[in-house]
């Protein structure tokens, strides 16, 4: 598979004087569905950042062997503005790419169908709930139609089931429209269930320790979650993270 | 049953307040210069409603000015301050000093620059000065108040920085700036009326000097008379606010929460 984007000797050292990035090497290739796992604070959601153009590193530098393809970025928080309709956040990537107002709609109102959110188009955030307001989050991101998905730990506020239910939707939306996704974790279950590769993280400041290759399914479901294949993956991914919290 | 009741219990409080005070009035025959009955000061309304009307107007006229000046400036210079830190440091001191220091100290000083012969101008300067600060200091608090990663998603999809002001951090600033409408509102009353008393008698021809000259005169049921019309232009100046607040907020805001669901 051909390289989308990676990054060579990435360091980030705040002006506070934490170090986030001791070092980070990593080739993302097109199309995968990459992990990256590690404890809190490992400088995960500066990777994304850094990869994102939001912040510059230290040393090192980010190099994307095509054209710097469209970027999208779901947080943590589903960060919409309250003062607007679940549309009107959906839109606001075409907006600001100057997208003509109806074409604009048009991208937004299928992103919100395709994200199970349909029926909700001119509800207000505070009516939704927080799944919901993830979706919507979703939605927005996958309207501008982004080659790569930045996601830094979107659904670590969700209750179980839902999770798993955006879990899947993730999946079949990021196929079906051929999007590179690196995702922010810190549940070696969710990892294990999503990505075709996981990067394990050591705590701050952050390098890789393990990159595990998974085999996955095409087909994904509830049953899934309980072959040994999967068990497996996630044994492997756990020990990983064991190790590197050790180190 | 609680609408009828909220209306009802201050209308009936009001009606058998102002009856026993007519009825005081009356039975222990108190002096007209001491306090009027209700009835007298109602009589006021028609015997002096040109000049209360002329009185009104003046000062309506100061306060939805200063209002209107102190919303314009506040906000356009809250907006420079979210702009330029450097800017906010250098003006923010002057803006706390003229905030902190006492508006009928400094009447006097405006008004000799001014002059009496532009007694209004004086006036709605110093209406202007009381009620801009809230505004200023808001707004400034509102715009920085943006969510971050939403300003990072702006700048992801390559927003400019009238872009960011104009959708994410206005509209973000827009409850801050409601609840400082609110008090300016009633502050630019206060101010208007208190310069007003600064600046004496006989140039200015609003509702503080109609208060001043009829007191001078011992005209107690005029004075109550002006009393009443401040408290009413107050109350309407925060119930009309009040009503652009929810008109604003109602539907996306969380402080509109508890009085749908």
């Amino acid at each position: 598979m051909t390289s989308l984007v990676s990054l060579h000797g990435v360091s980030k050292t705040f002006d506070s004087g934490t170090q986030a990035i001791a070092v980070l090497d990593l080739e993302v290739r097109e199309g995968e569905f990459l992990s990256l796992v590690g404890p809190s604070g490992c400088g995960k959601s500066t990777a994304l950042r850094i990869i994102a153009d939001l912040i510059a590193p230290t040393t090192g530098g980010v190099t994307w062997p095509g054209n710097k393809p469209e970027i999208g970025f779901v947080f943590q928080e589903p960060t919409l503005m309250p003062w607007r309709t679940v549309l009107g956040n959906a839109q606001l990537p075409l907006e600001l790419k100057g997208v003509a107002r109806a074409a604009a709609q048009a991208r937004s109102r299928s992103a919100l169908a395709r994200a199970g959110l349909g029926d909700f188009e001119k509800a207000y955030p505070r009516e939704l709930s927080g799944g919901m307001k993830m979706r919507v989050s979703i939605a927005r991101a996958i309207a501008a139609k982004p080659k790569l998905l930045l996601m830094d730990e979107p659904f670590a506020a969700l209750d179980e089931l839902t999770r798993q239910s955006l879990n899947d939707d993730l999946l079949k939306l990021a196929r079906e429209d051929g999007i590179t996704v690196i995702f922010v974790t810190h549940s070696v279950y969710e990892s294990a269930y999503l990505s075709d590769r996981v990067v394990v993280m050591t705590p701050r400041p952050g390098r890789v320790t393990a990159d595990i290759a998974i085999a996955q399914p095409a087909e994904r479901s509830a049953a899934y979650r309980l072959t040994p294949q999967f068990t497996d993956a996630a044994g492997k991914i756990s020990a990983a993270l064991g190790h590197a919290m050790a180190a | 049953m609680r609408n009828w009741l909220t209306t009802i219990v201050p209308v009936a409080v009001g009606i058998a307040v102002l009856a026993a005070w007519e009825w005081a009035v009356a039975h222990y025959q108190v002096p007209r210069f001491v306090l009027p009955a209700p009835s007298a000061i109602a009589q006021s309304f028609v015997d002096d409603h040109a000049q209360l009307a002329t009185a009104t107007w003046t000062t309506f006229r100061i306060v939805i000015e200063a209002f209107a000046l102190a919303l314009v400036t506040g906000v356009a210079l809250a907006v420079l301050f979210a702009q330029s830190r450097i800017v906010e440091l250098a003006l923010y001191p002057y803006a706390v000093i003229l905030q902190v220091t006492p508006i009928i100290a400094l009447a006097p000083l405006i008004i000799i620059w001014v002059g009496y012969e532009h007694i209004d101008s004086a006036l709605l300067i110093l209406a202007w000065i009381v009620a801009f600060f809230p505004i200023l200091s808001n707004t400034t608090l509102g715009l920085r108040s943006a969510d971050r990663n939403l300003i990072d998603l702006f700048r992801l999809y390559g927003a400019s920085r009238w872009q960011i002001l104009w959708k994410l951090q206005l509209p973000g600033a827009l409850p801050y700036l409601l609840g400082a409408m609110k008090i300016s509102g009633g502050l630019a009353l206060i101010g208007a009326v208190v310069a007003e008393f600064a600046a004496g008698t006989g140039t200015a021809t609003g509702l503080g000097w109609t208060i001043t000259e009829a007191g001078n005169r011992l005209h107690i049921e005029t004075m109550f008379a002006a009393l009443a019309i401040l408290s009413v232009m107050g109350v309407a100046i925060f119930f009309l606010l009040s009503a652009l607040e929810w008109a604003l907020l109602h539907r996306w805001h969380e402080s509109a929460v508890s009085r749908q669901e």
